[in-house]
């Protein structure tokens, strides 16, 4: 009898201990923006590299042409097909080729608001730590992005 | 007169084809093409059906496909070093993120662990993705070839444990209190973990980072032997805060590759939607695959990707 009742209690036993098992809010809310900006991003990557492709956009490079470039460094073909860098690709998002970028430049912003997401729910905790690691990878990731960083030649 | 300012211009006409800048451009566009003979839009075509088939063995042989990735395009398609990288990182990038949720929800990418991994690795990742895109193309191409090697016999020899045991946490990982638990269905049990060797680890992100900037490789390889070996976290939680933080190395890195020019939608695009759509084929393929053989495969792909890279840096093939 004390067997059966063993049996039977040891999926209610298995579920409270699953239910023990916190989640802190602020790791969902990250989970979600990673969920629904991620899909977004790459629906954003699929619907403009068609418009891209198909020629329904004008393009800057044609991608009949990139060809002749895809096989350069980078830093070439910057200056061969006169391609602006750091942030310079959003004034030409009128064309295919750039508009791509706007879902690529997504996901990785992404990122960047997950930890603005992070870092109140830190504050509040008095998480000095933390919050100090949190405020240190904003700037490492703003830092990157901005394109104030520049290749040395060689 | 006017049969002279002719003459003139047409010398100028001839001396500017002929220059060496002209030379130069004309050169290097013929040498981008790759291969003269092929239609251009059988590359991008090409690189997404081989970017899903990457997609679907890394899933099999449980790596990450950024590892894939760069070597094998570098190997066999025509595009420059930059652009795969570039475009790798990407690959890497949209993975981590899709896998995300999943992992953050569960509990098995833990944002303890995983945040001061992060900082030091992303921090890395922008000094290695300066250094890849500096140097020359040869001298990169020997570094990646000897890694991607190193990175096969990493897969042979390395064996992870599923509960590797921590004695005590180290005054690091007190201060940052990196412990947890997560609920692990196979057991019906909630698992409690912890760390050591927290410093010694840190200093291997700093390395792993700077790789996975500078190769555009994503990092998972590494990062997973030294969570579970090194830290000592549950093999499940290794893998999911490893892909996690993927998402945020990767994306330091990926900025930079952006910003400088060398993301380029027609090689980046057909690959993360190559990868993507792999990779849901090759979860739902997993239950009757053999993966011992499947990751044996990827690891000869591995030694021969890495060996071609080497060879073509020293000029010796390609």
């Amino acid at each position: 009898m004390n067997t059966q009742l063993k049996t039977n209690n040891e999926p209610v036993r298995a579920a409270q201990k699953k239910a023990t098992v916190e989640v802190a809010p602020e790791q969902i809310r990250y989970a979600n923006l990673l969920l629904y900006g991620s899909w977004a991003g790459i629906a954003t990557l699929l619907i403009t590299f068609a418009l891209y492709m198909t020629g329904i956009m004008p393009s800057y490079v044609d991608p009949s042409q990139m060809q002749y470039y895809w096989g350069m460094k980078a830093s070439e073909y910057l200056s061969t097909a006169q391609v602006p860098h750091g942030w310079g690709w959003l004034k030409m998002v009128g064309y295919g080729d750039f508009i791509t970028l706007l879902g690529i430049a997504w996901l990785g912003i992404l990122t960047i608001l997950g930890y603005f997401i992070l870092l109140p729910a830190y504050m509040k905790k008095k998480d000095g730590i933390y919050s100090t690691i949190v405020v240190l990878e904003i700037l490492v990731l703003i830092l990157a992005a901005s394109g104030i960083l520049k290749v040395g030649g060689h | 007169m006017l049969e002279s300012i002719i003459s003139k211009a047409d010398f100028v006409l001839v001396s500017a084809a002929s220059s060496p800048v002209a030379n130069n451009i004309s050169t290097s566009m013929q040498a981008a093409s790759g291969s003269p003979g092929t239609p251009w839009w059988v590359w991008p075509l090409a690189l997404f059906v081989v970017t899903f088939i990457l997609g679907i063995l890394a899933v099999l042989a449980g790596v990450g496909g950024g590892v894939l990735f760069v070597p094998i395009v570098s190997s066999f398609f025509p595009f420059g070093l930059d652009f795969v990288r570039g475009a790798g990182l990407i690959v890497a990038l949209a993975g981590a993120l899709a896998a995300g949720p999943g992992l953050l929800k569960a509990n098995l990418a833990n944002l303890r662990l995983a945040l001061p991994v992060a900082l030091i690795a992303s921090t890395f990742s922008i000094i290695g993705a300066f250094l890849g895109l500096a140097l020359p193309t040869n001298i990169t191409q020997i570094a990646m070839g000897i890694t991607i090697m190193l990175i096969s016999a990493l897969f042979i020899f390395s064996k992870n444990r599923e509960y590797p045991e921590v004695p005590a946490q180290d005054g690091l990982s007190k201060m940052l209190n990196l412990k947890g638990s997560y609920y692990e269905a196979s057991a019906g049990k909630t698992v409690d973990w912890k760390v050591w060797k927290t410093p010694q680890s840190f200093l291997l992100f700093c390395v792993i980072g700077l790789i996975a900037g500078m190769f555009g490789l994503g990092a998972g390889w590494a990062n997973v032997p030294v969570l579970n070996l090194l830290m000592g976290t549950p093999l499940k939680i290794a893998v999911g805060s490893s892909k996690f933080l993927l998402s945020i190395t990767d994306t330091s890195a990926a900025w930079v590759y952006l910003n400088q020019g060398a993301v380029i939608p027609i090689i980046a695009v057909p690959s993360v939607l190559g990868i993507m759509f792999g990779s849901l084929v090759g979860v739902r393929l997993l239950a009757g695959a053999k993966p011992k053989f499947v990751r044996y495969l990827v690891i000869v792909m591995l030694m021969f990707a890495g060996l071609s890279s080497l060879l073509k840096g020293l000029k010796i093939w390609g």
